[in-house]
């Protein structure tokens, strides 16, 4: 069809047979795409005469708006807080490889780190849209130094500083330039905090309060003066405790201004929180549930030691320790393990998971009118998947072609449910390893086969952790809305 | 067979030479060859006629003539159905057949005018809520495979004054949701009028133009009020009126406040509406009427006479109408005038049954 548009000539693409994630609600419709916005068909039908030049047979996808990760600290062997020669192209590499994963947007997030390493990193840290050779840069998340030595977690304490002395200045000294930073994760505990948390969020810096040993009501005058996330909630931090919920009460604060939202970022990878708090935040506070990975240089590698700033990590499955620890110290999961795990977890709709990990973390950083959504204008990165299963290729190669931004694609056939010959295997080899346990423990009399690994923090409170089973993770796919 | 001219064979007194070579020697020209009515001695078109009803008979004179009547015949039958004029009542069941009906009539007219570039097939089309099921048919035959609309030009019937383009009840989002989006349509075929042009009454007159020069409308597909008003020529409109800006009456702007969360203020009062005679001027017309709230109107605009103040009975004057409507329209109508029609249904359903489809093509 000859097309006539006025506007523009660029090409046109219009992918059918899907279901979008728009208005909070999987709907059947097309999504047209020029030039890396999403357009109005309907303004284009209309105003333009314009047509599609090309057309894309979803077969029934889910096309949600791309995940926003405002917590990873590198992967596929690039640690962000590592001053090299070739940083760069590490990032570019990390950006390029996580668009696998569905993440279109991303914040590179350095841990505590001497300021030399943030005077050398953080210049070369640039804002910048994505597309099909990765995913765009939204600026820079700093975890750190600002924190508290109690609840360092994996943070080395020689780097941890206070800005009590100068206040704002001794964070500026420290950083450098404020350019692309976006995030700032500090302990709202440390003096003078209040009018360092004012400076930031002036500058339209988003304030997050983490690694800390906060009151409640420390925490409610931090949000009170413009702090608005909580960095990975439950982890880095006080207990929540019935006469004193500490950062965890800002979920249900009665304190929070109007208007203003409190968003706090969970690891569900089902190592850093148990699934049961998972779902007691979620369910506490659903709109403020921002889905992240805190990624570490090991994500996407092999199991084995690998560096996160100045320390040296150990990764074992989907478990990373600091090496000779039982510290948990960042994650190996990827988001859209993340958003599987949390959709498992708590039950919740195929909507609300991708809005925790696309719409909260847009609205968190003030973009939604751009991304975390298909509104019409928005940019065009999008995360395509059936119901269930593995994140496959990438679709770099379409969205080049179509100069249509990313574009990613899960795998996987529709859903079926398992047929009898798949129920008569699990049956079997759930049979087997039970006899294996029932011989073993006949062989080795009452040795303890406990499957617990204890974490033990500094305070002296320990946190069992358990190794989601496989066939649990699994066997559940994403439920049809 | 006879390929010599009947006068030489059958008179030998014929003035003319014989110069065209005898394929059956004289003595095969029977007497009983020679019993041609004389007619044909005088009227050469008529003796070729009989000529070329022979020949397909395989010769004789009995069936020759027979056989040239009955083509004589459907000739006339033929020419009649082309030029004379036909008011057929549709009666379905319920709705969803009614609505079936309409669209295989529709994608039967489109297929079998083989529209191509060039030659377009124009459409008039309605809104409101007795099409949708009409609509969604279509769709479903362009998903199939079976229609296509790529050659086709639509032309819809009105658009409300003074609501914005992409408001959710304006009818330019009513036919994007409903149809355009669904089919292969080009945008530069579809015609609506715009409601929020800066000078109405040309924005109408440059609507007749198109169609004026879109060479006229092929099939205009109509709805019909509760008052009997096609479009939104409401009671009292001129019967010969052209496309022009209207004031909506009260009853359709209270059969509208559905559309607008009940709230009456928020209708829109004035409409612009193709005329009573734009849509004469059609080549065909089809008016679908479903539902009991209309059966009055139909029992107006079919058994009482032509009355403006039911602007749907001006199409008993239209040499092509076709009222498509299911059992609960007809229940004001007469028994006799029911029975009359369903008894004629399966003349009706030849015009559906085989459905075409642009696959064979």
């Amino acid at each position: 069809m000859p097309s006539n548009k006025s506007v523009s000539d660029a090409p046109i693409a219009q992918f059918t047979n899907c279901r979008l994630l728009r208005g909070r609600r999987l709907q059947r419709e097309d999504l047209w795409v020029r030039e890396g916005k999403i357009l109005n068909p309907e303004k284009l039908f209309f105003d333009e005469k314009g047509s599609a030049d090309v057309q894309l047979d979803c077969k029934g996808c889910i096309l949600a708006p791309g995940f926003i990760d405002v917590q990873i600290n590198g992967g596929f062997g690039v640690d962000f807080s590592l001053a090299t020669d070739d940083f760069r192209s590490g990032i570019d590499l990390v950006a390029q490889k996580i668009l696998s994963h569905g993440v279109t947007s991303f914040c590179p997030t350095l841990v505590t780190s001497p300021p030399s390493v943030y005077h050398q990193i953080l210049p070369q840290i640039s804002v910048r849209n994505g597309g099909a050779h990765g995913a765009g840069i939204l600026g820079a998340h700093l975890e750190g130094p600002f924190i508290s030595k109690e609840k360092k977690g994996a943070h080395p304490e020689h780097c941890i500083r206070t800005f009590e002395e100068n206040g704002f200045q001794d964070l500026l000294a420290t950083y450098g330039s404020l350019d692309c930073i976006r995030i700032v994760t500090l302990a709202p505990e440390i003096k003078r905090s209040s009018e360092v948390i004012q400076e930031l969020t002036k500058r339209g810096i988003c304030v997050s309060l983490g690694h800390s040993v906060a009151n409640l009501s420390q925490a409610e005058e931090a949000v009170q003066h413009g702090a608005t996330f909580i960095t990975h909630l439950f982890n880095a931090m006080l207990p929540f405790h019935h006469r004193d919920p500490g950062i965890v009460g800002l979920l249900t604060s009665d304190k929070i201004p109007a208007g203003r939202r409190v968003f706090y970022g969970m690891i569900s990878d089902g190592i850093h929180t148990n699934p049961a708090a998972l779902r007691i935040a979620h369910r506490a506070h659903p709109k403020g549930m921002v889905l992240v990975t805190d990624a570490i240089a090991g994500m996407g590698l092999a199991p084995g030691r690998h560096t996160l700033g100045q320390q040296v990590v150990e990764i074992d499955g989907l478990n990373t320790y600091i090496a000779g620890t039982k510290t948990l110290s960042g994650s190996v999961a990827t988001m859209d393990t993340c958003v599987r795990h949390f959709l498992e977890a708590t039950g919740c709709s195929v909507e609300t998971a991708l809005e925790a990990a696309s719409l909260h973390p847009a609205q968190l950083l003030g973009i939604e009118d751009r991304k975390g959504t298909l509104n019409y204008d928005s940019d065009a990165g999008t995360v395509m998947g059936m119901v269930g299963r593995r994140v496959s290729a990438c679709w770099s190669k379409v969205g080049s072609a179509i100069n249509a931004g990313c574009i990613c694609c899960f795998t996987g056939g529709s859903r079926e449910p398992h047929s009898a010959q798949d129920l008569l295997w699990i049956f079997a080899l759930v049979i087997f390893f039970r006899w294996v346990l029932v011989m073993l423990h006949e062989l080795f009399g009452e040795a303890p086969t406990s499957q617990m690994s204890m974490e033990q923090s500094k305070d002296g409170s320990t946190l069992q952790s358990c190794p989601v089973s496989g066939v649990g993770r699994n066997s559940s796919a994403w439920r049809q809305p | 067979m006879l390929t010599l001219p009947q006068e030489s064979v059958c008179s030998p007194s014929a003035a003319q030479p014989l110069d065209v070579p005898m394929l059956r020697p004289p003595e095969a020209a029977s007497p009983r060859a020679c019993a041609e009515p004389p007619a044909a001695r005088r009227r050469p078109l008529l003796a070729r006629c009989f000529r070329i009803a022979s020949a397909r008979r395989g010769g004789g004179s009995a069936a020759a003539f027979r056989s040239a009547v009955l083509g004589v015949c459907r000739g006339f039958i033929l020419l009649y159905k082309l030029f004379a004029a036909i008011m057929r009542l549709v009666i379905l069941e319920d709705y969803d057949q009614a609505s079936e009906w309409a669209a295989k009539y529709i994608c039967n007219r489109i297929i079998q005018f083989k529209p191509t570039q060039g030659r377009y097939f124009t459409l008039g089309l309605p809104t409101g809520s007795t099409p949708l099921g009409c609509y969604k048919k279509l769709i479903e035959y362009h998903k199939n495979g079976d229609l296509s609309f790529k050659y086709v030009k639509t032309f819809n019937m009105d658009e409300y004054v003074g609501l914005p383009r992409n408001h959710p009840e304006s009818y330019h989002s009513y036919m994007w949701n409903n149809f355009f989006k669904h089919i292969d349509i080009d945008p530069n075929n579809a015609h609506i009028l715009d409601g929020n042009a800066p000078d109405l009454q040309v924005e109408c007159d440059a609507f007749e133009k198109k169609i004026e020069e879109a060479g006229g409308i092929d099939l205009f597909v109509g709805g019909i009020g509760p008052d009997g008003h096609i479009a939104f020529n409401e009671p009292g409109s001129s019967l010969s009126s052209r496309t022009r800006l209207k004031t909506l009456a009260m009853d359709t702007i209270l059969a509208n406040a559905k559309y607008f969360d009940g709230d009456l203020s928020k209708v829109p009062t004035m409409a612009l509406t193709v005329g009573v005679g734009t849509v004469m001027d059609a080549r065909e017309v089809m008016i679908l009427i479903t539902g009991a709230h209309k059966a009055f109107a139909l029992y107006k605009a079919i058994e009482e006479g032509v009355n403006h103040m039911w602007t749907v009975s001006a199409f008993q004057q239209h040499p092509r109408t076709i009222f498509v409507c299911d059992e609960d329209a007809t229940l004001e109508l007469r028994v006799k005038t029911v029975k009359y029609f369903k008894g004629l249904m399966h003349v009706h359903n030849k015009l559906v049954d085989p459905l075409y489809s642009m696959k064979e093509n």
